[in-house]
């Protein structure tokens, strides 16, 4: 009976990995494809890495993705771990109830609503201030740190409160005063909050469509939208070079991460 | 994470006299009023004034002009006059024309339905984790992690390749003879299914891992030593211990999926209506901005509003 059992189980659960892994393995497998229809395999080639690097439309817009991800991030992170401490560490205030719901409210937003109403916003602000001239690159940086804001506040705001406040309280009775305490004491305590914030945020940005083709202008298409132009027509090999390049990357960050848990808990339990 | 819960409770006022000092310090200063209010500013130009524009604009009329709609206000410049005029229109045409209220229905429908079809797909995967050795546990967790941190786009995209007429499932399936015509899997209801199980899976498996690993594993043992047979433990024992992660799955998987635009409009049909899509092509290929607003207007309220006061339930407190 429990045999049975535990069969049932074992092969349910590795048919939900396969399902997880086959059309990843087979995306970086046709990558390597050297035959132009897609799914015809015609031996090992590179022709499609080097095709895409020589396509100039997609590395300038890879190019405009990173640069709105690294700042849009940061911005993020900033206001994001401000939200969090103010939230957490505060104490009463007037409008903290409407602070802490608009901090929840766009993680539960469809991003349709969010794109349109920050393009309306902008639309209506130009009309009003002629600020911002135009939609481009300082738009989308705009509505994206405000969607990634939301998510390091609740990152920063969940680990402060898993946090004991005594080493603060402590810095504060030795005299610390705020600015000190919060660069010396809070900061490098949340840090790896701060830090996991800065990387969703970054993947969040440069992953998102839909936000991205509301604010953004013409000439300004970020690499979500370009490989949406290109997929919707069908399948394309560059877009598979494309997305077995980003996931090599993404596996050896979370590589990386496993390795440095792994040294981590061990000089925990050294000094244990 | 196994740090001590904190016992000062914001915003109670510390017992000790220095205590006190500090904390009517810190609501006096000039810095914590900028700090306060730097992330709030921020949020309340970029997050709610947003939603008023989106309503204002909900109630003025298509024009051809840049930007495509009317004002509200009319100046009349001869008579110093302002004239207000609202236009319900674009309300009434949602209320009348039963295309909106049958996407809005069918965006729910094929949330709940991929809802479920993620809990089945996701409840053995997460309780596997929870029951496996903590360094293979690490692993799997990892694997169920890494398609999370890559790009959502592209992870619908590679369906298209396995979906389609002359895709890897046809060719597949033919070559071992189980169907002789390919199936028309690509732009059906079916595909949007399987990119929402599909892309949506790892929120699923995280808090019903969360919630197996929790689980009293001695309980089941003793179920087992009564005699209870595994399905009647499964249902009377592990299911209910599994109630917090199901809920917390659920919702994190269903929100998303409601307001879906990109999955339906790579994998699904032409007839594959969902109410994000909607928004979209009234935006976009309309060029309807008051009825796009409408049509959000009415999504915030229908949809998003509900959900929120979800979350502040008890259990929906728990669940995120």
């Amino acid at each position: 009976m429990q045999q049975r059992q535990s069969l049932f189980l074992n092969t349910s659960a590795t048919l939900g990995f396969i399902f997880l892994y086959a059309p990843i393995i087979a995306l970086i497998v046709y990558s390597f494809n050297k035959s132009k229809l897609v799914t015809v395999w015609g031996g090992w080639s590179l022709q499609w890495y080097s095709a895409l690097f020589n396509n100039e439309q997609i590395m300038t817009a890879a190019w405009l993705s990173l640069k709105v991800a690294f700042i849009s991030a940061t911005v993020a992170v900033v206001l994001g771990t401000l939200a969090g401490f103010v939230l957490s560490r505060m104490g009463r205030f007037p409008g903290k109830l409407i602070l802490s719901g608009w901090i929840t409210a766009p993680l539960v937003m469809p991003e349709v609503i969010t794109g349109l109403s920050l393009l309306l916003l902008f639309v209506a602000m130009e009309g009003t201030f002629g600020w911002p001239s135009g939609r481009g690159i300082g738009t989308i940086i705009i509505a994206h740190s405000t969607f990634c804001l939301a998510y390091v506040a609740v990152i920063v705001q969940s680990r402060l409160s898993a946090m004991d406040e005594s080493l603060e309280e402590a810095a504060m009775d030795l005299g610390a005063k705020p600015f000190s305490l919060f660069f010396l004491v809070t900061l490098p305590l949340i840090s790896p909050a701060i830090i996991s914030g800065w990387l969703l945020s970054f993947t969040l940005s440069l992953d998102d469509l839909v936000i991205a083709s509301f604010v953004s202008g013409p000439g300004n298409s970020t690499l979500p939208m370009v490989i949406f132009s290109k997929v919707r027509l069908g399948v394309t090999p560059e877009v598979n070079a494309l997305a077995t390049i980003m996931i090599g990357i993404v596996a050896l960050g979370v590589v990386g991460a496993i390795w440095q848990m792994r040294r981590q808990n061990r000089m925990m339990n050294s000094i244990d | 994470m196994n740090a001590p819960v904190s016992l000062n409770i914001p915003g109670q006022k510390p017992a000790s006299g220095m205590g006190r000092l500090i904390y009517a310090l810190r609501h006096l200063s000039i810095g914590r009023w900028t700090v306060i209010s730097l992330p709030s500013l921020w949020l309340a130009v970029f997050f709610f004034v947003p939603f008023l524009v989106v309503f204002k604009i909900s109630l003025a009329e298509p024009t051809i002009s840049i930007p495509p709609y009317s004002s509200l206000l009319e100046w009349d410049p001869e008579e110093s006059f302002a004239t207000l005029k609202l236009n319900l229109g674009n309300y009434l045409y949602l209320f009348e024309d039963a295309f909106y209220l049958e996407a809005y229905l069918s965006s729910i429908r094929i949330a709940a339905v991929s809802t479920f079809f993620t809990l089945l797909v996701a409840f053995p995967m997460a309780y596997l984790i929870a029951r496996s050795k903590s360094t293979t546990r690490i692993l799997l967790l990892s694997l169920v992690i890494l398609p999370f941190w890559t790009s959502f786009l592209l992870r619908v995209y590679a369906w298209m390749g396995f979906l389609k007429k002359n895709g890897l499932i046809n060719e597949f399936l033919m070559t071992f003879g189980l169907i002789d015509q390919p199936l028309t899997m690509l732009q059906t209801d079916f595909a949007v299914y399987i990119g929402i199980v599909y892309t949506y899976l790892p929120f699923m498996v995280l808090p019903l891992y969360t919630a197996l690993e929790k689980m009293d594993i001695t309980l089941l043992e003793a179920a087992e030593d009564l005699g209870g047979r595994p399905l009647q433990n499964f249902f009377l024992i592990t299911l209910p211990q599994a109630v917090p992660g199901i809920i917390a799955g659920c919702l994190l998987v269903f929100i998303p999926a409601v307001g879906e635009y990109v999955i339906p409009a790579l994998l699904g049909g032409s007839d594959t209506l969902m109410i994000g899509k909607v928004l979209w092509d009234e935006f976009f290929l309309n060029r309807d901005w008051p009825m796009a607003s409408a049509v959000a207007t009415v999504m915030l309220i229908v949809l998003v509003l509900p959900i929120m006061l979800i979350r502040n339930t008890n259990s929906g407190k728990e669940a995120f």
